[in-house]
């Protein structure tokens, strides 16, 4: 994932601006709320953790040895990245593939979140219609996007149609929150001023509330395809998706061949990064304005 | 001439507690220029508002053309608002909209659903919308994103979506409370042109007194959801006034209506 | 000059027309290469979703005899959610090493500040489907695996968010402290570490909540966790178990989700 999608998306995740009204040195409380909070969780996550390495089942295995062998490992992935299997061209296309997944992913979430965005929107919607599809989003999203491929793949076979239609089960859940939150930032004047001069709902949504949010539902929409050009990859990998994930995994799975692993690495790395320039590129065009 | 708009023993009530309006009666003749005046939260934007029924009264009669718009359902209630052009404190435009897409807004009420949602606009529709465009002195500004806009042409660009409506009713939400002194007499010279000139009738809410005094055929004083005068702006005297806003508030308001009307 | 002024409207009209029919055009067009590229078959893509939801509803729940295999599911869940957290802490704590030697405000030696974030960025550019596949080389269908590769993931993503908080948060409470002629390693522990420990806490929560998600995949790819069981199910054609997976998945992220929020609610508040 790209550095600036990342950032964006931890933002819009949690909400969370830094306080920059006390900027001195915080003052130790005896107690308080927030300060028992913190340490309760520290606390808690420590305890968590020591479990956790208490409880693994290591069958054996040598840890440091492991690390060092991790680290000559990718010694010769990324120094001595080379093809075996197939060609330079023929990874090309297999990008590309991985490519297609995204993009059909992205525009299908992209067109379905938009109307279910608008039914989700406070301003635009009934509370309850609001209720049900935010419902319906946190289930979306809690189930992880390899199952609900590999559940779509029991109907219609392991392949491009399951992969797509259920990376777009995931899409429409991130982008039905980060839409409707869009639309909820609409001037709520403007839809009355319009509502008063006798234009319909529809009409109101099209000609006032979609443009005047466009550029954040572009920089939304193309943030969701950096995601799920990763996202396909791994689907290619772990639900038969095709496209290059599935070339990584059969490098590893099969041919335990670490050299063409490292190339693979080298491919999506190079197009995650032209990707992230062009959206960035395509974003600040709509900044500005067309 | 008879009454265009009639309030009859109107009321409006927000939960249980909050009265907005308490039995206000009044009519407005076809083409008059009246203001509405008095302290804020008086209840002159409720009162406005159930005109075209953006909020809906508790209880009365609103008679427009003699039929209540009380009892309209959807379709009639669409066709008066369209026949009602509404202007705001801040505008209310789409600002990354042109001003031509934004004026020609208006026109939603008259177009099929598809239509209006994809913003087909017929030549004659154009062409209205820059003649409006002319009168109002924007002629320069057509083609602009509204972001680019001075308050001063905002408003004009407001007045304008009401126009093309081509309404027999202006609503003015206190359409100068947000403009410097010489933006706002533009706005209001226009708004009194288009009430003498096109036999519009236009409803202002205010804020400045002497604005009123100056614009207005009549001068109606809210004061607590109660009308508390309803006369020529002749009439009114200093009294009246302190009857409107009470005694405190008298002095800085005539003195801010003084600087505001320029 | 009315009829220049409709030429000029014409032109508007007819661009902003253009404009959107070459950007309908072109996404269409692309849309089309992209399903002729992957094979997707629109058709077969729209019948597939009334059919998956029947099938959804009519094979896709827990039954009693799935219920049996309850015990062996909570178990591989606790090792799957436990290897997140514990991925999680562990990473953030080298994070939060590699963000102070990084940082722009606290950092101490610009080459150290250069190569921490240098190595962050290569961390958090690979991604844990390429962290799995590295991994299982060195350490087998393992529970290690699944962990180092959340580990490294965890390890660029937090570092990247850490240096971000503690240089929005932490500069100046620093400043102040330095001030009054305090030690570098007792200002970071008195003031920078306090000043930013709810966001860091913030994103340590975030992180966890991914890596779970995360820890499916991983699973799945490595063979190892509640990912695993899930495919092995899954392979099985036993969908009711498969299920009753989903289903403990979907309560464990909502709970935790509903937990982390609830912690920075009072955090912040």
């Amino acid at each position: 994932m790209s550095t600036e999608a990342v950032d964006k998306m931890i933002a819009a995740e949690l909400h969370l601006r830094p306080d920059r009204r006390l900027p001195g040195i915080p003052l130790k409380k005896p107690f308080s709320k927030t300060a028992l909070t913190i340490r309760l969780t520290l606390i808690g996550l420590s305890l968590l953790t020591v479990l956790a390495f208490v409880s693994f089942d290591y069958k054996g295995i040598q840890v440091f040895q492991g690390i060092y062998a991790t680290l000559l490992n990718l010694k010769t992935m990324f120094l001595q990245p080379r093809l075996h299997h197939f060609t330079f061209d023929a990874a090309l296309f297999e990008v590309l593939i991985t490519l297609g997944l995204a993009f059909l992913a992205t525009l299908f979430g992209a067109v379905i979140a938009l109307f279910l965005g608008l039914f989700s929107a406070r301003n635009l919607s009934s509370p309850i219609a609001s209720a049900v599809i935010k419902g319906l989003v946190a289930f979306i999203r809690a189930v992880p996007t390899v199952m609900w491929v590999l559940i779509f793949a029991v109907a219609a076979g392991l392949g491009s149609v399951a992969a797509v239609i259920g990376m777009t089960f995931h899409s429409v859940g991130y982008l039905i929150k980060a839409y409707s939150e869009a639309f909820e930032e609409m001037d709520k004047g403007t839809i009355e001023a319009l509502k008063s001069s006798g234009a319909n709902w529809w009409q109101i949504v099209f000609q006032a509330v979609i443009p005047s949010s466009l550029s954040y539902l572009m920089s939304w929409t193309l943030l969701r395809f950096e995601i799920n050009f990763s996202v396909a990859v791994a689907m290619g990998a772990a639900a038969g998706a095709g496209g290059i994930g599935y070339d990584m995994f059969m490098a590893s799975g099969f041919y335990f061949d670490l050299q063409e692993i490292g190339a693979i690495t080298y491919f999506i790395l190079g197009f995650a990064i032209l990707l992230e320039i062009a959206a960035n590129r395509a974003k600040r065009k709509l900044m500005q304005g067309k | 001439m008879t009454a265009l708009l009639e309030f009859k023993h109107v009321s409006k009530q927000y939960g249980s507690e909050t009265r907005a309006l308490t039995d206000v009666s009044f009519s407005v003749r076809s083409g008059e220029f009246v203001s509405i005046i008095g302290p804020s939260g008086a209840g002159k934007s409720t009162l406005l508002r159930c005109i075209n029924r953006m909020i809906d009264a508790s209880s009365g009669e609103i008679c427009i053309e003699g039929k209540n718009v009380l009892e309209f359902r959807k379709k009639e209630l669409k066709r008066m608002r369209t026949s009602i052009g509404m202007i705001f404190q801040h505008y209310n435009l789409v600002d990354r909209l042109s001003v031509m897409e934004n004026v020609l807004h208006g026109r939603l009420g008259y177009k099929s659903t598809l239509a209006g949602m994809l913003g087909l606009y017929r030549e004659e529709e154009k062409q209205q919308a820059y003649q409006i465009l002319g009168i109002l002195g924007l002629e320069e500004q057509v083609y602009k994103r509204c972001d680019q806009l001075s308050g001063g042409q905002k408003q004009r660009v407001g007045i304008a979506r009401a126009l093309i409506q081509g309404p027999k009713m202006l609503l003015c939400d206190e359409p100068i409370a947000s403009l410097d002194p010489n933006a706002s007499k533009v706005i209001m010279d226009h708004l009194r042109h288009i009430s003498t000139n096109l036999g519009i009738t236009v409803i202002v809410n205010l804020h400045q007194v002497e604005t009123a005094l100056k614009y207005s055929d009549r001068i109606i004083g809210v004061n607590q959801g109660k009308i508390v005068y309803n006369g020529t702006p002749g009439q009114m005297t200093s009294e009246e006034l302190q009857r409107i806003y009470g005694s405190e508030r008298r002095d800085t308001r005539a003195d801010q209506g003084e600087t505001q009307a320029g | 000059m009315l009829i220049k002024a409709r030429r000029k409207q014409v032109d508007y009209f007819t661009a902003k027309r253009r404009h959107a029919y070459l950007f309908w055009g072109l996404l269409l067009l692309v849309t089309y290469a992209a399903a002729v590229l992957t094979q997707y078959d629109f058709v077969q893509g729209l019948s597939s979703i009334p059919g998956a939801l029947v099938w959804g509803v009519t094979h896709f729940y827990p039954n009693a005899e799935s219920l049996a295999k309850f015990p062996d599911v909570l178990r591989t869940l606790v090792e799957t959610l436990l290897m997140s957290i514990a991925a999680t802490t562990v990473a953030s704590v080298f994070a939060l090493v590699f963000a102070l030697l990084g940082s722009q405000t606290i950092g101490v030696h610009a080459g150290i500040k250069l190569a921490s974030r240098s190595i962050a960025t290569v961390f958090r550019n690979i991604d844990v489907t390429a962290w799995s596949m590295i991994l299982l080389f060195s350490f087998g269908q393992n529970v290690m695996t699944g962990y180092f590769a959340l580990f490294f993931g965890s390890f660029g993503f937090l570092t990247r968010a850490f240096l971000e908080s503690i240089d929005e948060t932490g500069s100046h409470s620093a400043e102040a402290l330095r001030a009054t002629g305090a030690g570098y390693i007792s200002v970071i522990c008195q003031s920078v570490i306090p000043a930013a420990l709810p966001q860091l806490i913030s994103w340590i929560l975030f992180m966890i909540e991914t890596n779970i998600r995360n820890a499916t995949l991983i699973g799945i790819l490595t063979g190892t966790g509640v990912g695993f069981l899930f495919n092995l199910y899954y392979k099985n054609l036993d969908y009711n178990a498969a299920s009753l997976i989903v289903f403990v998945i979907v309560i464990s992220i909502l709970v935790i989700e509903f937990t982390s929020n609830y912690i920075r609610k009072v955090m912040i508040g």
